[in-house]
């Protein structure tokens, strides 16, 4: 049962004689100007358990592991660790007293080897390469991994490279590991591997922080879960209770413990979960093909990811999914077609006639619209109002300019009336747009692209960052646009949303064309092992 | 003195949820310039009392001989024609997003050929058709010589900074190769190109002292303005300056906004070398080299890119040259003591403008606190 956390924080395990926790937090509270990220938060961590922390973007998750890894300090609270009361001043602070990190994004240093890379922090004058080798075998061991310590970083896999981050967090003497959004660049069989890993740190008595925004992964991973909600942890789960209910039961109470009671009812935000859809639509698909690449290939460079003879039709009021773990060339991909990006081979056909030749405008005008991945660095000018951000992709066009000259008002109304159709949360159309939510933010690329009649839509990573109930939003405007014969082409890397919205789903590993699945019976597993073909 | 001005303004309580707009946002960016101005009077005053002269008489001589006197002031409005000019030049580049440095090498140039065509083709063709056609002929040079980093920017994204800069020396170069050579007069003294007749120069304005250039030079400080806030290419140049990704992204076509933000910005400056010449000197002297591009980029910052803040603040830099010319000497400094005057100026815009950023971020993450709040409330 959920309960609230003044009586669930501290109780210790079946209340009986359960052994102090190995971390304890108590009256956390951080604020900074105008935000309180954290607000008096308790937590209990017990070794050899995974305490599954939850929450949306913004519910104080990265604050609160801050405050542990010794990054920020609290303004009130107290921290204990193995009963002792402490204060982490500093990271170093942080690893003298056995806590580990591991960051969302990699710290590996990548031209160096996996143990040269372990050895950077250490406080000698000389390297110890053979106590290092034994320490690396010793915790390679632990993890059951397979890694070679004299691989240069960069030739790694992102599993392996998670690994290796894992290994380095645990190198000093490490008690208390704490994961932030781990599964976040895992295929679905990485997920299983690092489930594998955190399983045998358990059983040698490490206490794990799961920080994750995905509920099921907090159910199935978590051994105690709790909840955070806009800075203050509003509930949580005990291990009793996480293993006598179903995980149907659970998804609902967290989904109203996070939303209210009753949330969980609501169409749009259930389907959060989506896999009890799977297989739950079948459309009939057009046989008019809208789009094709045909042996498209996209260069891009030294620094970026390429894309290899590319050849996929797209059908007329189809919902195409693409899908593969980030950085494959999705964007280059996705880029080149919406015509930001030259191609280097290959042809891409809008309706039967070729569009290679077009530049972004002529594009725009034949009907294609692009919702970038990037809403905030290339889909809008943060310094201009939401108006103005509406109108971008029509400059200079009626009726916003008539004999060059801007019509504000026409504009003004323009977007009043979208921001109204979208549900946009903004004071005012004249507001910079910059001070906007992320969803908001995005609701706004939406409503741009849908203003003007397009014929196809291409989405990069439409939910992303977006709290659960932008997303539902998103993912259902997405629908309705496929309903009413948009062509729409939705790049992920969040498979459970593949799934959830498309016919046909195809897969991207290194740049290639891995496999077309039709979504159904199966979809999940077999477009997991195309992500890595 | 400072405090009053410099005290942030009172920040809206958290909890008041529209956040209703501060009274002092509006006067903000008025206050962001004016400050670093009195700061740096400040600290030249502090400095003038230390070297033992008196500051008070030091900035009553910039203003008397700058501003007061029928000479003065008509010095400094003939001034103001070649520095909104050159202005105006910046503010369509760097509002781009284009660092164009080279102002120097465009304006020497377009002055030296402007220069040393201008006799003949003003003698040739009278003065209603002659004039005119050698400003758009000084335009012409000063864009042209902006192609190269133009093209290097828009197709080969190399630092425009740097090869405007690189580019400056050339032209400043150039220059100078042209008066000792093509344009050289056989008259005694330092090489010069053939002087204008007096009475072929740019008219002067009711029996005064001004020319017919200032009249040119607000002209094109108000077409920039239209054109940056009203016009569809202003807007696009304006996306570009701000974020260069989404000018790619909404399809702006972000190459040729570059060579047309070089182009305008070379024309521009261009035809401040153009008047100059035909309004002020009437012929081009070797080795001259006003440098006012370079003083102009901090004025152009301090007025945020605005042409109609330009136009103030270019004023008041006029009145210093010209007042300071006097007042430098009155007070037996070098004239170079009024560069120090726009040193300290420079730095204490680069201090107010970081307080500024500080403060938007801070107001940033205190506002979007409570709107995240209120709408949990409304559903």
């Amino acid at each position: 049962m959920i309960t609230p956390d003044h009586l669930t924080s501290t109780a210790p395990t079946g209340g009986g004689a359960s052994p102090a926790p190995a971390v304890e937090l108590r009256g956390i509270t951080k604020a900074y100007p105008g935000v309180v990220a954290n607000d008096d938060i308790d937590l209990s961590v017990y070794a050899g358990e995974v305490h599954g922390l939850l929450g949306e973007n913004g519910a104080g998750k990265s604050t609160l592991m801050s405050i542990l890894s010794g990054m920020v300090q609290p303004d009130a609270g107290t921290i204990r660790v193995g009963g002792q009361e402490v204060s982490i001043t500093s990271p170093r602070k942080a690893l003298e007293l056995g806590i580990g990190t591991v960051y969302q994004h990699l710290t590996l240093v990548p031209t160096l080897t996996v143990l040269e890379n372990l050895m950077m922090g250490s406080g000698s004058a000389l390297l110890d390469f053979g106590g290092a080798r034994a320490r690396f075998d010793e915790l390679v061991a632990t993890l059951g991994a397979r890694i070679d310590p004299n691989a240069v970083a960069s030739t790694l896999s992102l599993g392996e490279l998670q690994q290796v981050e894992i290994v380095k967090a645990l190198w000093r003497e490490t008690r208390i590991l704490v994961l932030d959004e781990p599964t976040s660049m895992l295929t679905p069989q990485g997920v299983t591997e690092l489930q594998g890993v955190m399983q045998r740190l358990k059983d040698s008595g490490i206490a794990i922080i799961f920080i994750t925004h995905k509920l099921h992964e907090a159910i199935e991973i978590g051994d105690r879960v709790s909840i955070l909600k806009a800075g203050r942890r509003v509930g949580g789960i005990e291990p009793d209770e996480l293993r006598a209910r179903t995980p149907d039961e659970l998804k609902t109470r967290i989904i109203d413990t996070m939303f209210g009671e009753g949330a969980a009812q609501l169409a749009g935000v259930a389907e959060m979960e989506v896999h009890t859809e799977e297989g739950g639509h079948h459309r009939e698909l057009s046989g008019e093909v809208a789009l094709e690449l045909i042996d498209l290939s996209v260069d891009g460079g030294a620094d970026e990811a390429s894309v290899h003879d590319m050849t996929l039709s797209v059908h007329r009021g189809e919902i195409l999914g693409i899908a593969g773990v980030d950085g494959n060339g999705q964007r280059q991909l996705a880029q080149a077609i919406a015509g930001q990006r030259p191609i280097s081979g290959g042809d891409i056909r809008l309706e039967g006639s070729s569009i290679r030749k077009l530049g972004v405008p002529d594009r725009q005008r034949r009907g294609i619209g692009y919702v970038t991945d990037d809403r905030l660095h290339e889909g809008t000018v943060l310094d201009m109002s939401v108006a103005m951000n509406i109108v971008l992709k029509r400059i200079g066009e009626r009726p916003f300019w008539r004999r060059g000259a801007i019509r504000q008002q026409e504009i003004d109304a323009f977007a009043r009336d979208l921001v109204q159709r979208y549900e946009v949360r903004t004071p005012s159309v004249e507001t910079n747009i910059g001070t906007l939510s992320g969803g908001n933010i995005q609701k706004v690329l939406l409503a741009r692209e849908l203003a003007f009649d397009p014929k196809l839509i291409l989405y990069n990573k439409p939910t992303y960052g977006l709290d659960v109930k932008t997303a539902s939003f998103v993912r259902s405007q997405i629908r309705e646009q496929a309903e009413q014969g948009i062509t729409v082409i939705v790049i992920s890397t969040e498979l459970d949303e593949l799934v959830a919205l498309c016919d046909r789903i195809a897969v991207m590993s290194s740049g290639r064309l891995t496999g077309v699945v039709d979504n159904g019976a199966g979809a999940h597993a077999r477009v997991g092992e195309l992500m890595l073909a | 003195m400072s405090n009053v001005v410099t005290e942030p303004p009172v920040v809206a309580p958290v909890e008041a949820p529209p956040a209703p707009r501060r009274p002092l946002t509006r006067l903000e960016p008025v206050v962001q310039a004016i400050v670093p101005v009195l700061l740096s009077i400040l600290a030249s005053g502090v400095l003038l009392a230390i070297l033992g002269r008196d500051p008070f008489a030091f900035y009553g001589n910039i203003l008397h001989n700058g501003l007061l006197t029928d000479f003065g002031v008509q010095q400094s409005i003939v001034r103001m024609a070649t520095l909104l000019l050159l202005a105006g030049g910046l503010i369509v580049a760097f509002r781009a997003n284009l660092w164009n440095i080279g102002g120097d090498g465009q304006w020497l140039l377009a002055a030296a050929f402007v220069a040393g065509i201008a006799p003949s083709v003003v003698g040739g063709l009278g003065m209603a058709v002659g004039l005119p056609l050698m400003i758009v002929i000084g335009a012409v040079v000063g864009a042209a010589w902006t192609i190269v980093p133009a093209v290097l920017k828009a197709y080969y994204g190399v630092n425009e900074i740097i090869t405007t800069l690189m580019m400056n020396f050339v032209g400043i170069a150039l220059a100078n190769i042209l008066v000792k050579g093509p344009f050289l007069t056989d008259k005694p003294g330092v090489p010069r190109t053939e002087i204008l007749p007096l009475d072929q120069r740019l008219p002067m304005l009711g029996g005064s002292q001004i020319h017919a250039g200032i009249i040119v030079a607000v002209a094109m400080m108000l077409v920039i303005h239209v054109v940056m806030t009203r016009t569809p290419l202003g807007l696009r140049l304006r996306v570009l300056g701000s974020n260069h990704r989404a000018a790619v992204h909404l399809g702006l076509r972000p190459q040729r906004l570059t060579l047309i933000a070089f182009a305008a910005s070379g024309a521009l400056i261009g035809m401040s070398g153009a008047v100059s010449m035909l309004g002020d000197w009437g012929s081009f002297r070797a080795d001259f080299n006003p440098a006012y591009g370079l003083l102009m980029v901090p004025v152009v910052f301090l007025a945020r890119m605005n042409a109609l803040a330009t136009i103030a603040f270019v004023a008041l830099f006029a009145v210093i040259q010209i007042g300071g010319d006097t007042a430098t000497r009155l007070a037996d400094l070098p004239t170079a003591f009024i560069l120090v005057l726009v040193g300290l100026l420079l730095f204490f815009m680069t201090i107010t403008e970081f307080h500024r950023v500080r403060r938007q971020r801070r107001l940033a993450v205190a506002s979007r606190a409570p709107r995240s709040a209120g709408a949990e409330e409304v559903r």
